[in-house]
């Protein structure tokens, strides 16, 4: 029972549909708190609709999506409370452009959380400190770097003390050189214990920061190990496939 | 200074073809000549009314008018935004009823000759809504019934100016805002409209000239606006000319004015952060 206790994400048998297209085939996946996982596949297999369902942002067909003990539907009533507890970052950062850097972080602070705006902005400048871009706390998102918005985005989210960190291809959308950056932040995070799941191509994060990397293609999990073992001894012929693509590149 | 973008931009690429052949016709070419025009014919008119002793005298009783044209184009437009808004949120609402009824009267606004609304809603629809407090008709003074059917009219218009806007907006602004944990109204309030209003500002100008110019058409309810000052004077001196050239002026004057200040207003967005 300890260890159910310790399971913080649990998706149950996971279907979802967009008319005909069936995005997800029945995925069921826990993730204990504090583990970092990480969701590898093709593009179309799915991973980002099931980080989506995750915070509820889209709703499933059928199965189940628990989060710390709650579960997910559509007549969640506390789905704003739920959602505040599980930050996302998102390829495209979606910042709001009519806010400096800090009042994107300030926001939900203060109307979700109900903190001060005193508090708020300590906290916001705390976290655009950790994320090492303090200075720009009053410049508007048109005026940052990709690299820069995405920790302005990350800075967004950890202000709300999330539980869990959502990260849907933080880097897919940045140019090389700002890749590292962004990264970096996120490996830090991951070394302080937060619980994260993450949608990436960046095999070396991979390698580097998760106890678990899951490999989904058409709608289903077909593989799930630590890093080693998924990139060591792939044992689905799918997964050797899709790995010697990836590293072909 | 030309006023509208679309013929600046061409008077420009016209200009440098020119300019290759004679430096003075390109000169002449890119000049608006249009609005030297314009301009001339107000000056022109103006020096009538103030020399023309006939012109003058209906120049003083038309303009008894200008207050109600002006009051009534401005509540009748403060009313039409809020309308605008709240049925534009409704025309992208999730919620079933309210969509459905934004739509309705969208629909029905739109497809109703704005003349015939008005005078439908000052003659009809606000005497039953009188009837049911108890009032009769006439106890609503014509004026306000005008600025009603103003309203109700341009709320409509301005409800898809408002939808368009909205729906402008990037959706990965709500979701973000939504992960945040914010309820649709917060992300609607803090993030959504902030964006969206800024971005149909000069639509929403542009309405607010068109409704000065369609606030004559309240004349047909006998409220004194300056096209009701001019057809009583047209009628009771047969001076047609005189007060429809001042008329005609008057509006003309308003909305050339109002016109360059919108075109700063979108220049001033132009230059602004994006």
């Amino acid at each position: 029972m300890a260890d159910a206790n310790n399971i913080i994400i649990r998706v149950d048998n996971l279907h979802k549909h967009f008319g005909a297209v069936e995005a997800l085939r029945g995925v069921s996946l826990d993730v204990p708190r504090g583990s970092v996982v990480v969701i590898v596949g093709p593009s179309g297999s799915g991973k980002s609709t099931l980080l989506r369902c995750i915070n509820h942002l889209e709703v499933e067909t059928a199965g189940e999506v628990w989060v710390d003990g709650q579960r997910l539907n559509e007549k969640n009533k506390n789905i704003n409370e739920i959602r505040a507890e599980i930050g996302m970052v998102f390829q495209l950062f979606n910042l709001f452009p009519h806010l400096t850097a800090l009042q994107n972080i300030v926001l939900a602070q203060h109307i979700v959380r109900g903190r001060s705006r005193a508090e708020a902005v300590d906290m916001a400048m705390q976290q655009l400190h950790r994320v090492g871009i303090s200075e720009k706390a009053d410049v508007f998102p048109g005026q940052l770097s990709g690299g820069q918005q995405q920790r302005v985005a990350i800075a967004r989210a950890l202000a709300m003390n999330p539980k869990i960190m959502l990260f849907d291809e933080p880097t897919s959308a940045l140019d090389p050189e700002m890749i590292k950056e962004v990264l970096d932040v996120m490996l830090d995070l991951a070394k302080e214990g937060m619980t994260m799941v993450v949608v990436t191509h960046e095999m070396g994060f991979a390698r580097a920061a998760a106890d678990r990397v899951i490999f989904m293609d058409q709608g289903l999990i077909v593989e799930e190990n630590t890093p080693d073992g998924l990139f060591n001894q792939p044992r689905e012929k799918r997964t050797k496939l899709f790995l010697s693509q990836i590293l072909k590149q | 200074m030309s006023l509208d973008p679309v013929a600046r931009t061409t008077e420009r690429g016209a200009m440098s073809l020119e300019q290759k052949k004679d430096p003075l016709t390109g000169r002449l070419y890119a000049v608006p000549w249009w609005l030297l025009a314009v301009l001339g014919v107000l000056v022109w008119a103006w020096y009538f009314v103030f020399s023309e002793i006939t012109y003058k005298d209906a120049f003083d009783f038309i303009y008894d008018g200008i207050g109600l044209t002006i009051s009534t184009t401005l509540s009748a437009y403060a009313i039409s935004l809020v309308i605008g808004l709240v049925m534009g949120l409704g025309r992208v609402s999730r919620n079933v009823v309210f969509r459905n009824l934004a739509r309705f009267y969208v629909e029905v606004v739109r497809g109703i000759p704005m003349l015939v609304l008005i005078f439908y809603v000052a003659f009809v629809a606000t005497v039953d809504f009188a009837s049911l407090f108890g009032l009769a008709g006439r106890d609503i003074p014509m004026n306000v019934r005008a600025i009603i059917a103003l309203a109700i009219t341009y709320g409509a218009f301005s409800a898809e100016i408002f939808r368009a806007g909205i729906q402008s907006i990037g959706h990965g602004q709500m979701e973000a805002a939504r992960s945040l944990g914010m309820s649709y109204a917060q992300a609607m309030r803090y993030v959504i409209l902030p964006q969206a209003i800024r971005n149909v500002l000069p639509a929403l100008a542009n309405d607010f000239v068109a409704m000065l110019k369609d606030s004559s058409l309240v004349s047909v309810l006998a409220v004194r606006d300056i096209t009701q000052m001019a057809r009583l004077r047209a009628g009771s001196t047969f001076r047609f000319r005189e007060s429809y050239t001042i008329l005609a002026v008057l509006y003309l004057s308003m909305t050339l004015i109002l016109s360059a200040g919108v075109q700063l207003l979108e220049r001033r967005m132009h230059g602004g952060r994006k």
